[in-house]
């Protein structure tokens, strides 16, 4: 215990910083992929189809590449080898490259919980709403999408959780969030590796449990009725 | 109110729909066959035909819900676009009230009306807030502005998708089977509100098996089969003397039920 006590004197600070961290990776890409994915799912139920390929295309691309991959290819090609800066400061270029990482790779599962909300609407939605005069566009932002989001908070939400986890794969894009410092102080106290272990793992349930729990609420909630 | 009191300027002189050797294949079957129609201004065309003879797909190509394959049809004059901006402008003047209502589930009834006036034609919320109520008014639920579709009778809902429909001020309105999904107690209200239309001059092709509204209100029976226009005459002579066999064979089977 006074192991642990005097570690969390090291490492308190650095725990709370790097896991805030991780909170606003989660806040930007939570944001930047879901407009991505309303993107690809407008793409995806639109009447041309490149665009549909287009959409679909993306989506298997991106959801069966692994994350690491993507967020190491941001920092060693992006960075590495074209020099993609968007901030001077070092550390602050490495964060908005794995936003980007973070973006790109949740966009195709936001693009599928969305499409899976649209299978919530009816057909005869969208065809009172092209028989009143509606277009494609009007069609979706006025009928379609409230719906269809409605009807995917679960999933929606299950995305966010998913994303809000895998921030910890941030490392790979060497920015310091949560994971890196947990590895850091195990590798100093392995002896007290549990109790870091349990205080990371509590960390993010303490985010996590509330954002499963709202959405549970939400999608009862905010159900359409038919 | 008048219905046929559009607010446009001169019409044309000529049918409001016309279809000219239209034909359309699901696949291996050919489910619309040459057909040729043409709707006179006031006038209220019923179809009738058997189960999966095409007649909800006839209706659904009048306002191009179902591309075809060749032929045309034209609404007043001016020949259905193939898509975009133009085709949209042109379904605003074609009225469609389906078996399923589809109302917009997450809008309120007066929403429901308005939405399209405002969105489409750009027309001011108050003046297109007052244009639902008087439609509301005319089918009779007025009362029941702020609720939510599903909290309405399904009888409620189609006079509702009717209103919707009316608020476009359509040049011709198409029913598709807008009875079948009713309970039998909520039918004679649509009906009386589709007869209330039809008696104001409303251009009208109505797909039903409600043969007590094509005899009063229809001014021609079109009858089809197998994706074909097989005849077309007045109801009165049409149910009195059909003349192909498969039109005396429907009705026989109509009236042993
Ligand atoms: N989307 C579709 N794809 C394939 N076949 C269809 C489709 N819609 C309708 N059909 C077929 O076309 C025929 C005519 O259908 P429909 O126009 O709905 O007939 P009706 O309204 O007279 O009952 C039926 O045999 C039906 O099975
Ligand atoms: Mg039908």
């Amino acid at each position: 215990m006074d192991a642990y006590l005097s570690l969390w004197e090291t490492y308190g600070g650095q725990m709370l910083s790097t896991f805030w961290t991780n909170l606003q990776l989660t806040f930007w890409a939570a944001i930047a992929s879901f407009l991505l994915g309303t993107l690809l799912a407008l793409m995806r139920i639109s009447p041309v189809p490149s665009l549909r390929w287009a959409g679909a295309a993306y989506v298997n691309i991106f959801r069966n590449t692994p994350l690491t991959i993507i967020l190491t290819f941001g920092v060693l090609v992006l960075f590495g080898v074209f020099r993609v800066t968007l901030a001077s400061d070092f550390n602050l270029n490495f964060f908005r490259i794995a936003i980007i990482g973070l973006t790109i790779y949740h966009a195709a599962f936001f693009c599928e919980a969305i499409r899976s909300g649209v299978n919530t609407v009816p057909l005869g939605q969208a065809e009172a709403a092209r028989a009143i005069g509606l277009s494609f566009l009007p069609a979706a932002r006025i009928v379609i999408l409230p719906q269809a989001f409605r009807g995917a908070i679960a999933p929606i939400g299950n995305v966010l959780i998913a994303l809000i986890k895998n921030s910890t794969v941030a490392t790979a894009g060497s920015v310091a969030e949560i994971s890196g410092t947990m590895k850091v102080m195990m590798e100093f106290r392995p002896d007290v590796g549990i109790p870091i272990f349990l205080t990371v793992a509590v960390f993010f349930v303490i985010v996590v449990l509330p954002v499963g729990m709202l959405t549970t609420y939400l999608s009862k909630k905010l159900a359409v009725a038919r | 109110m008048n219905a046929t009191d559009t607010g446009r300027g001169a019409e044309a002189a000529g049918p409001v729909v016309r279809m000219e050797k239209v034909n359309k294949h699901y696949g291996p079957l050919h489910v619309l066959q040459d057909i040729e129609l043409e709707v006179a201004r006031g006038e209220v065309v019923v179809v009738l035909g058997p189960s999966g003879s095409g007649k909800s797909t006839l209706c659904r190509t009048i306002n191009r819900l179902e591309p075809i394959d060749d032929g045309s049809i034209y609404i007043d004059g001016v020949k259905l676009p193939e898509e975009g901006k133009a085709l949209a402008r042109l379904r605003a003047d074609v009225g469609m009230v389906f078996q399923s209502f589809n109302l917009f589930a997450h809008k309120s009834i007066l929403e429901n009306v308005t939405l399209g006036p405002i969105k489409v034609k750009g027309m001011k919320k108050a003046e297109a807030d007052k244009l639902a109520m008087e439609l509301l008014t005319r089918v009779g639920v007025a009362n029941q502005k702020d609720k939510l579709p599903a909290q309405l009778s399904g009888g409620q809902q189609q006079r509702v998708a009717i209103a919707r429909a009316l608020a476009m001020r359509p040049k011709v309105m198409l029913f598709d089977e807008p009875t079948s999904a009713l309970d039998p107690e909520m039918i004679q209200e649509v009906l009386d509100t589709m007869v209330g239309l039809a008696q104001e001059g409303m251009t009208m092709i109505v797909v039903t098996h409600e043969m007590g509204f094509a005899r009063k209100a229809a001014d021609r029976v079109v009858f089809m089969s197998d994706g074909a226009i097989v005849e077309q005459a007045a109801p009165q002579e049409f149910f009195t003397n059909p003349q192909s066999d498969r039109a005396k064979d429907f009705l026989g089977k109509l009236i042993t039920h």
